[in-house]
Formats: structure tokens, sequence, C-alpha cells
């Protein structure tokens, strides 16, 4: 059905490198995301696909058809974006209907349409009403009724549940994952937010200044990171790191060395890896956030699962278990 | 302790009092400023003969000088060309404006900068030296003493500022709108005239209003390009209206003329007062 493939994407503006020879292919049916900080190029790599932004080299296909050249409401492509953009003036089923009103279709084929996909979003009972009326939740299902309507090969989302408050986002993240479980459709998926990336992609996609820096299962991700940036990038809170050096032979002669917060355990001084003074602890209720200063100027985060009955100020060791420890290179490149 | 808290406090009390009152004071007078003049036009027009001498402000119902301006062709015949001149004007500079404002607000094409300022450039020429060429402009054209030659004048100056109005609110609508029409299929006319044009309500309004206003009151070009009474604009045909002698200065005509061709002005502002409000984009966007 619709598979995408880029090959080598660039895309400048001026002396601007936005995207740099981006090679990607994705599967149909695939649930792909792009993470990476923000500026890294992810939105501009969708409205390259989105064909809304033209491309400076390389090549893209979708289906196995070249469509670098194909103009962005023929490339079977529907994107919901960030602001939702529904139109202020129209009603709701205007907003939905809109593409099909564009391509000539008759009233009442449109209508028959909405009204279908605006059930199956349970938006049926809003469409006479228009987008300032609606609450974002609902005026985010419009947005996605009216990608929908169009029956795209592909679906595009521009980090589409940044403007929710935290509980509708875990709902709309939910109806999503159900959307593509139902529809089977192609998803490209732009977010920063990492629990979105973890729970809906089947791949994802670490961009960072224009670069894919690595491609993989969320598991893989987080177990085998690549190199440091993904290391850091992926896992909330971020690994701890510190350089090599400062932990002799157990670097193996590794430059960087790296702990996720969940792995380290506090251990009496005589086991400890590392130690270092407690400088602050955070309650969270499920669980308890150490900030540990293991050097002048290095703060590690410990993740622990009870209060660890230390007072502030206090020296505590850290340990770990040794396949927990990653190690990089001098190019941040992970080294067995 | 307690006592001097609650003396300060009485005297903030009073400042604030005061403070209200000053500035009641100095809206009242900025009022009387602007709106004495027209209600002394109104009590003059109100009153005839040696009774236009009197200076008490206290209006008599006179309806002498309305009565007979309402019968005279010449000033009825210069109203009716004044709405068509002002009216055509605002229509064609506001269509103009639009498209104007679509490319240079929303498009990119090499040279746009230069195009905007070349706009500006053109509505800083003071009307007086752009007559004589326009004079020129308006013979070949064959307009000469026809009201269509105060039409193509005022655009002149209509068109620079409607376009750039128009397109300062034109960057402002957010880039994701318009690229969900693209998506949609839009064309770049649908994308202006179905997504665009009908969220523009109240810039077009204001500018058309402002345009609109300017063209009504315009009196240089007015004079100069037209020859014959029945094709006079109101501002020319008030400045025109002439005594019984030569040495009587009709006063009470020219006040009730002036507030007549006003009304229409103060009917157009009212009608679109409720146009003009902003925000009519708001809330559909974000969420």
């Amino acid at each position: 059905m619709a598979s995408v493939s880029l090959n080598q994407v660039s895309k400048s503006y001026g002396a601007v490198d936005i995207i740099r020879a981006v090679d990607l292919a994705i599967a149909d049916g695939e649930f792909v995301v792009f993470v990476g900080p923000s500026g890294c190029g992810k939105s501009t790599l969708l409205r390259l696909i989105a064909g809304l932004v033209p491309v400076s080299s390389g090549d893209i296909s979708i289906a196995d058809e070249d469509m670098t050249e194909v103009p962005a409401s023929k490339r079977g492509i529907a994107i919901v974006f960030q602001s939702y953009a529904l139109y202020p003036h129209m009603t709701i089923a205007r907003n939905i209907g809109f593409a099909l009103e564009t391509s000539g279709l008759g009233k009442p084929e449109i209508k028959a349409k909405v009204t279908d996909i605006a059930r199956m979003l349970k938006i049926d009972h809003l469409l006479g009403r228009y987008p300032r009326q609606l609450s974002g939740g609902q005026r985010q299902r419009v947005a996605i009724g009216r990608a929908l309507v169009r029956q795209p090969k592909v679906f595009l989302f521009d980090e589409p549940l940044s403007n929710l408050d935290t509980d509708l986002r875990a709902e709309m993240r939910v109806e999503i994952a159900r959307l593509h479980e139902e529809l089977g459709t192609t998803m490209v998926y732009v977010t920063h937010d990492q629990i979105e990336a973890m729970t809906l992609a089947d791949r994802i996609v670490v961009l960072n200044e224009g670069r894919i820096e690595q491609i993989g299962t969320p598991q893989e991700l987080y177990r085998q990171p690549a190199n440091q940036f993904v290391a850091g990038f992926i896992g909330s809170p971020r690994m701890n790191f510190v350089a090599g050096a400062l932990l002799g032979e157990k670097a193996r002669g590794a430059t960087t060395l790296g702990v996720r917060p969940e792995a380290i355990r506090l251990v009496p001084a005589e086991e400890a890896h590392v130690s270092g003074t407690l400088l602050r602890l955070e309650d969270l209720g499920h669980e308890h956030l150490a900030y540990v200063e293991i050097a002048r100027d290095i703060t590690w985060t410990v993740r622990l699962a009870a209060h660890p009955d230390r007072e502030r100020g206090a020296m505590v060791g850290l340990g770990w278990a040794e396949e927990a420890l990653y190690r990089f290179g001098t190019d941040g490149r992970a080294v067995a | 302790m307690t006592i001097a808290a609650r003396r300060s406090s009485a005297r903030y009390r009073w400042q604030r009092r005061a403070r209200g009152f000053g500035l009641f004071v100095l809206l009242l007078l900025v009022l009387v400023y602007t709106l004495f003049p027209y209600y002394w036009a109104i009590v003059s027009s109100l009153r005839s003969g040696s009774a236009l001498f009197s200076t008490s402000l206290v209006p008599s119902f006179d309806l002498t000088h309305y009565m007979a301006l309402l019968q005279d062709p010449v000033f009825t015949g210069s109203i009716v060309n004044s709405l068509i001149v002002a009216g055509s004007t605002t229509l064609i500079s506001l269509a103009v404006a639009v498209a104007a404002a679509y490319a240079l607000g929303r498009l990119t094409f090499g040279g746009k900068k230069l195009m905007l300022m070349a706009i500006l450039v053109v509505s800083i020429f003071p009307q007086i030296a752009v007559m004589s060429g326009m004079f020129e402009l308006v013979r070949w054209f064959g307009l000469y003493n026809r009201i269509g030659s105060l039409i193509l004048a005022y655009l002149i100056f209509t068109v620079p500022f409607t376009v750039w109005v128009l397109t300062s609110f034109m960057r402002e609508f957010p880039r994701e709108l318009e690229e969900a029409a693209i998506m949609d299929g839009c064309s770049h006319w649908r994308i202006l005239t179905r997504v665009l044009l009908p969220l523009m309500g109240p810039a077009l309004a204001s500018t058309g209003l402002l345009a609109f206003i300017l063209a009504w009151n315009e009196f240089l070009f007015a004079l100069t390009f037209i020859l014959s009474d029945e094709n006079r604009t109101v501002p020319v045909a008030i400045g025109l209206i002439s005594g019984n002698s030569r040495y009587e200065y009709p006063f009470g005509p020219v006040m009730a003329a002036s507030i007549v061709v006003t009304l229409p002005l103060l009917a157009l502002v009212l009608f679109f007062q409720r146009r003009i409000v902003s925000g009519l984009t708001a809330g559909a966007i974000k969420g």
C-alpha cells in the first residue's frame, strides 16, 4: 500500500542546512516517530514528506512512486497540525468536508462521509458548531477527522498533543494508537514528548542537527543507544555521564561513561563504584529522585523506589550492575 | 502605629479620588475640544437671518437652510457624486489591496521588499506635487470633468495605505492555517477567497472606512479635475456655495451643508462598528 522512502534528502535555507542527506525507509503500515531537541529539523522533515516544503536535493517516494515534485494535495497524505489549524469561520462539518468540497464532490456524498468520520471520532454532536466553541480535545478530534476524510495513504502528525493538558494528552494518545490499529495506515509522528514516542512508535527516529542519529524500536534505543546523544536523549530522567578517567580501570579506555538513574542503587561505601554528597531529594509519591554530586559540578540523578533515609548533605555510595554501564569513545559512539 | 497606618490609608484614598477627578476633568476638556466645533455648527445651521449673530449656545429649530439645501439639485447631485466616487474608490482599492496583500504577505518572490517600499514612497508625495502629472493622465484617459477622474486620482493615495494595512494583517495569519488549506487541495485563489478573506472582516471594515473618509473629504483634486456644477463632489460644492450678494457670506447654508455631509460617515461608522471588533480568529487556532 504505502511505504515512504527518503533518499539523500536535504533542505537548506540559504547557507543554513536544516536537513542533511537523510536516508529513511518507512514500511507500509508502520508507526514511525521523529524525536529530537527543538530545532533539530523534525518538523521540517515532516513538511518535506508532506510536500509543503520543497526539497533542496534528494528524492522522496511514497508507495514506490516518485513524489519529489508532486504537489502536497496530490500525494495521498494528510497532516494533523500542532495548532490544529481549523478554519475559524466554518462549522465543524465544513471544516471536515472542506477538502472534499474543494475536490468538487457532491453535497450528499460529502455529508455522508463527514457524518461517518464524525461518528467514528465521537464528534457527531458538534458538527453544527464553530471551532471557537470547542475544547482543545474536541478541536484535536476535528483536526484528525479533517485528515481522515481524505482517506490518506500516509498520516502525518506534527506534535499534535502538545497543546493539550496532561490528562487529555494521555487520552488522545490512546485514541491515536487505536486509530492506527483500526486503519493500519502508515503514520509518521513528530513529538518532543518521550512518553508519546516510547508508547506509540514501532520505530523511533532520533534526529539531531538535521541528521539521523539512530533508528530503532523504543527498546533498542533504550537498551543499545548508538551514541552518547541518543543515550542522553532517550530515557527520563536522562542518563548520568562521567568522564572515563574518573572511574579509572572500569572505563576500559572509554572517554565517557553513562549509567541510567534507574540502574543505580545506594550501597555501603566499601561496595560503591562512586560516592558523593546528597544534594537534594524529591518525593514524587511513587518514586524518589536523589541528586548526588559525585565530583565538582557533576550531579547524578538516582531513581529510588523507597525513601533512602539519608539526610541532605550526607555522603552516599552509588553502585550498579556491570552490564548497566554504557561506554562511549572520543567521537561519542558507543563502544563495547 | 495603627493610627499612622489609618492616616496614610485615608490619604491614599483621597489621592486616588483626586486622581480620578483630575482624569474626569481632562476627559471633559478633550471632549469639549473635539465636539464643540461640531455642536456649534449644528447650532448655527439651525438659525437664519440675524439670529446667526447671537452667541447663545441653545439651538433654535429653524430648518430653513436644510430645506433650501435639499431643494437645490446641485447640492443633492453633489452628494450622489460623492457617494459614487468614494464608494467606487473604496471598493476598487480594497479589491486591489487584498490581492496585493496576499502576494506581499504570504508568498515569496524576488523584489518583495522593494515593492513594499515603492508603494510606501508613492504615498509620501504631497498631493500638489502629483497634481500636474495626474492632470495629464486624466486628459489622456479622456476623464476630464468626469467623476471617473476623481476615482482614478484618489486610488493614488488610498491603495498604498490599504495595501500596507492589509499586508500586515495578512502576515498575522498562522502558517499552519494556510498549510492546512494547501493540504486540502486549495489553489492560491481559493486560499485567499475561501479561507483568508472571510477572516479579514475587521481589517476590511476599518481600512475601507478610512479610504471612504479620505475620498469623501478630498478637495484639491475635486476642485481641479471637475469643471461643471453637476459633476462636483460635496466638499467643493460646499466651498462654492454663495450668498445673495458678494458681500454676504452664506454662513448658515454652509453650516447646514457641513452637517448633512457628515451624516453618511456617521452612519457608516455606526454600521461597521460591530464589524471592527477584532478577535474573530481568537480561540480558533490554539486550544
